[in-house]
């Protein structure tokens, strides 16, 4: 693991009127890590991610993406990321391949990697008998691990996921933890937004983050032994339970 | 009955919890009434009328003279040849053009006739004509005061009344007309649209699997949509009589009555619409594109229905607002009582029957 | 550059996936094209006329066939009783009564002055207009008739009047309404379409994938744009190429080049004013109820059906702000008269000016970041 920040906030700040949405959150997440980003629903998490990923600019504060500003590099920013969002993103009204051929292009691969990489990507996925089936038309787990790959088609430096295996079947899942630390192997850092405290067992650090504030970070052993919990489930307890904002 | 109550309980707060398209779904019908009461007009005023004068004369300068003081025409100008004619027309200035030619007052003096050409351009020919017609009403005028000064015996006076709207104002004729139209495509779109974005996001598969007849969920739906239109109903009525100044002559319960059956058979048709469509745009293109123009067209406020070929005429029958732009003219400007549109009504109810009929048929196969 | 391609890929794929949208967008412009256009004729023709004779007199008996002769009008009632006939006007078998007085004859030989009674039913004041003045027009000749008659004093004096009908001899209302509804069918596909079309990414939530892209806010927009501005040239070229020209035989006397030219233009502009509401709105619903509300006061206030002239001065300003009524006065000078270049330059720049103004607006409006 190299000390390379991939990601670096400091006293990052996002407000709407009189709501303080996100708090004053310093981390810093470094080059091939799984860094997850935990914290009850409307404790900031979304709020958070999209000020990274360049959607929505920050109040205050500082926060490099890459090396590249937030307030003047977002360009830049989104050349070197991949995104996966809560709400399915691929369009389903088109077929597998078309989806890909579509986000390798907007990333300005040319059309020789883009077959290439696709044709290497339905393998893995074992998707040869739907490459040209409607992405409408998919089971929900096989969509999200399409959304994913999708994500990093182009090799970003790193890839934000929010909530990407919301609601869907323990062994899929399984599968896309797979996916997710093979995309690690291969130098994506990866920040992931979860609800499930397994999952937070996956990663090589987390972050608590509780009315926007971030109220813990570090590895689950080590926030295990802090909190002296049995389990992460336990420590989330301990930490969201005294959260006045909840959906 | 209580589970009836729940469901309607929940569609008014999808309703009414999103503020933007609450004042769309208001603010719109109201808007587009008052502009279109008070802009619309079929008569044909202030047209650009070009003269061209080779006499310049005594009798042509008093036509002109009436002409230039006339509500109908405005005069572009005064020209002493044919060619701004064309070049008027093609930059579309001018409408029609008056030529008088050379020694008009003279001619008339001594032959007693004399002859004015009138050049139109025809490409509107209904402003070609009406102009014409103006014209020679005007013409008429100016004769009929030159035998007034010569004292003609065997006259006929005429007296001529305007029944219903003496002032001949584009109002009479078209809120009625705007009103069936946009109450009709309103409702329309509002339940097909409604219905169908839960179908496509998927939430109507959970309210169909409650135990409730499927089609009492569908019922639920449209219900606050009903209770919107009423209230729209209510301020285009009021807008009608205090801003556009369009009296009630009949009941008004009977027009209240008779508009709440028109609602009902644009909610029916837009359930039907959703239960045909599986998506949002094909339920938006078939109210819209597929229904803005005929409705507007076959409603009969725009053209005259008797006029359209047979077969249109025909077609014109399964457009509910035409019955109901019918049925608004008989209530609330003639006055009439329910006599006279009973058989309109009876047709919109048959409609709804109709309308909810096929939908619940079309409900139980997709079902199956 | 690049990007653009696989934007464009993408958007025709999808319109060309759903055939009922597909089916929406080329047949229904052309069958209404068919269809409407018949519908659509002003001109008054059968008057319905109900005649009370309370003179039945030879005289009385003279005008009332002069009145069914002249083709004007069509006798749907003879009566005796004004309550019958005004009862046809209130079930709108008549629209026009005209009452002969008892004695007519009588008092115009011995009187040497009679009196008749016209009620026309005035809902619709065009044809109330002219069918009372198509009445006068019969009974001052009438009259004119009776003077020669009766007296060899002064007939007066005639001026006559010669009409010619320039670019339309026949009179032919379909001529008129074709080009007219054609750019109306256009600027529904374009403006419905591109609006849902974007605001549909907006509500799936696709457009949030496509923001954290290193997409180009233009490139997005033109991706957006170029299918349906290819889609509504194709849309007007059916149209004015196979309906208009095979169905109602017309052809463009002026310059196609110059037509196409103006078209374009156009729409850029009304592309423009769909990108715009699709920048206000956040569903699909809102989106059609802001779309359906503009098209209205673009069909309504165009001058298509209704002259611009004789709407209230406010409304001539609302007329002017929309683009359609210059695509519409465009197209029937271009189509019919053979306007050239030169006497369309006015609605050239002011086209030129709401392309400008509508996607600037749309453009600054379209937020990329929140």
């Amino acid at each position: 693991m190299g000390d390379l920040k991939m990601i670096s906030t400091h006293d990052l700040n996002k407000t709407f009127g009189d709501f303080v949405a996100v708090n004053n959150i310093t981390f810093d997440v470094h080059q091939g890590e799984i860094f997850g980003f935990l914290g009850a629903n409307g404790a900031g998490k979304t709020t958070a991610m999209r000020m990274l990923c360049g959607l929505s600019i920050p109040t205050s504060g500082e926060a490099t993406i890459a090396g590249y500003d937030v307030y003047k590099e977002t360009e830049k920013i989104k050349r070197n990321i991949g995104y996966m969002s809560q709400k399915f993103s691929l369009y389903e009204d088109l077929t597998v391949t078309e989806n890909i051929r579509f986000y390798g292009g907007i990333y300005g691969l040319k059309d020789a990697e883009i077959r290439s990489r696709s044709k290497e990507l339905i393998q893995t996925l074992e998707l040869e008998d739907q490459r040209d089936l409607l992405v409408g038309s998919l089971p929900l787990g096989w969509k999200q691990k399409l959304a994913f790959s999708v994500a990093i088609f182009h090799h970003p430096k790193l890839v934000f996921l929010d909530e990407p295996t919301g609601g869907v079947d323990p062994v899929t899942r399984r599968q896309f933890w797979d996916l997710i630390h093979k995309a690690s192997d291969d130098g994506i850092t990866i920040f992931v937004t979860t609800h499930y405290m397994d999952e937070a067992e996956y990663c090589d650090r987390i972050s608590m983050m509780v009315d926007g504030y971030i109220r813990a970070l570090d590895s689950p052993s080590q926030l295990k032994k802090t909190y002296q919990a049995a389990s992460m489930d336990e420590v989330f307890y301990e930490l969201a339970r005294g959260a006045k904002r909840t959906e | 009955m209580k589970q009836l109550l729940a469901f309607i309980h929940k569609e008014f707060l999808h309703v009414f919890r999103d503020p933007k398209t609450m004042l769309l779904l208001f603010g719109l019908p109201i808007a587009q009434i008052l502009l279109f009461g008070f802009a619309l007009s079929n008569e044909i005023n202030h047209s650009k009328i070009i003269v061209v004068d080779y006499a310049r004369d005594a009798s042509t300068r008093s036509i002109i003279e009436k002409v230039r003081a006339s509500e109908n025409f405005d005069l572009y100008g005064v020209f002493n040849d044919h060619q701004q004619i064309e070049e008027t027309f093609k930059r579309g200035e001018t409408k029609m053009a008056i030529v008088f030619p050379t020694n008009f007052n003279q001619d008339l003096i001594h032959s007693g006739y004399a002859e004015i050409q009138l050049i139109t351009d025809a490409s509107d020919p209904n402003t070609a004509t009406t102009l014409v017609n103006y014209f020679n009403m005007l013409l008429l005028d100016y004769q009929r005061e030159l035998i007034e000064v010569q004292e003609m015996p065997f006259n006929i006076n005429l007296s001529l009344r305007n029944i219903y709207n003496p002032e001949l104002e584009g109002t009479t004729n078209f809120v009625p007309g705007v009103m069936a139209l946009v109450l009709l495509l309103v409702c329309v779109l509002m339940t097909s649209v409604a219905i169908v974005k839960e179908k496509e996001l998927g939430t109507m598969e959970i309210l169909l699997v409650s135990p409730f007849h499927p089609f009492m969920v569908i019922i639920s739906k449209v219900i606050p949509y009903l209770f919107l239109s009423i209230v729209n109903l209510i301020v285009i009525l009021a807008l009608s009589v205090f801003v556009l100044k369009l009296e009630i002559a009949g009941s008004l319960i009977l027009l209240f009555g008779v508009s709440i059956l028109l609602i009902l058979a644009a909610l029916s048709l837009g359930i039907l619409i959703s239960n045909v469509t599986n998506n949002q745009q094909t339920a938006m293109l078939i109210s819209l594109m597929g229904m803005l123009l005929p409705t507007l067209m076959f409603t009969g406020f725009m053209f005259p229905i008797e006029n359209m070929p047979r077969f249109l005429q025909v077609i014109s029958n399964i457009v509910p607002s035409r019955w109901y732009y019918i049925i608004v003219k008989n209530v609330m400007i003639k006055g009439l009582g329910f006599e006279s549109i009973w058989k309109e009504s009876l047709i919109l109810a048959g409609m709804t029957v109709f309308l909810l009929l096929v939908s619940i048929k079309k409900f139980k196969i997709r079902l199956a | 550059m690049s990007t653009l391609k696989f934007l464009l890929q993408k958007e025709f794929r999808q319109i060309f996936r759903n055939p009922t949208i597909l089916r929406m967008i080329l047949l229904v412009p052309v069958v209404q094209l068919i269809i409407l256009p018949l519908a659509a004729d002003f001109e008054i023709k059968n008057i319905n006329i109900s005649i009370v004779d309370n003179d039945r007199s030879g005289m009385s008996q003279d005008l009332i066939e002069d009145i069914k002769s002249s083709g004007y009008f069509r006798l749907i009632n003879y009566t005796h009783d004004f309550q019958i006939a005004f009862s046809d006007i209130e079930s709108d078998e008549a629209d026009i009564v005209l009452e002969i007085p008892n004695g007519l004859e009588r008092d115009m030989i011995r009187e040497r002055s009679g009196a008749l009674f016209i009620a026309v039913n005035a809902i619709n004041g065009t044809k109330a207009y002219v069918g009372g003045a198509y009445l006068s027009r019969i009974i001052s000749a009438f009259n004119q008739d009776l003077r020669t008659e009766f007296s060899s004093e002064n007939r007066g004096t005639a001026i006559g009047v010669a009409v010619i009908n320039w670019f339309n001899p026949m009179l032919n209302y379909q001529f008129f309404m074709v080009p007219g509804i054609l750019v109306v069918l256009v600027t529904m596909v374009g403006g419905y379409m591109t609006s849902l079309n974007i605001v549909k990414e907006k509500e799936v939530g696709t457009i949030e994938q496509i923001n954290v892209t290193p997409i180009r806010k233009t490139h997005f927009i033109l991706g957006k744009l170029i299918p349906f501005w290819v889609l509504c040239v194709i849309v007007f070229t059916l149209g004015m190429f196979v309906v208009a020209r095979i169905i109602y035989g017309i052809v463009p006397l002026g310059s196609i080049f110059v037509l196409y030219g103006y078209l374009a233009l156009y729409l850029v502009a009304i592309l423009g004013v769909a990108l715009l509401i699709s920048t206000y709105s956040n569903t699909q619903q809102q989106a059609m109820s802001l779309s359906f509300f503009m098209m209205m006061i673009f069909i309504l206030m165009s001058g298509l059906f209704t002259p611009i002239e004789s709407m209230p001065q406010w409304a001539q300003w609302i007329a002017a702000l929309n683009p359609v009524t210059y695509f519409v006065q465009v197209m029937r000078m271009i189509v019919m008269k053979g306007s050239e270049f030169g006497h369309i330059t006015k609605h050239f720049l002011i086209m030129v000016a709401f392309a400008v103004v509508f996607n600037s607006w749309a453009i600054l409006n379209y937020k990329k970041t929140s």
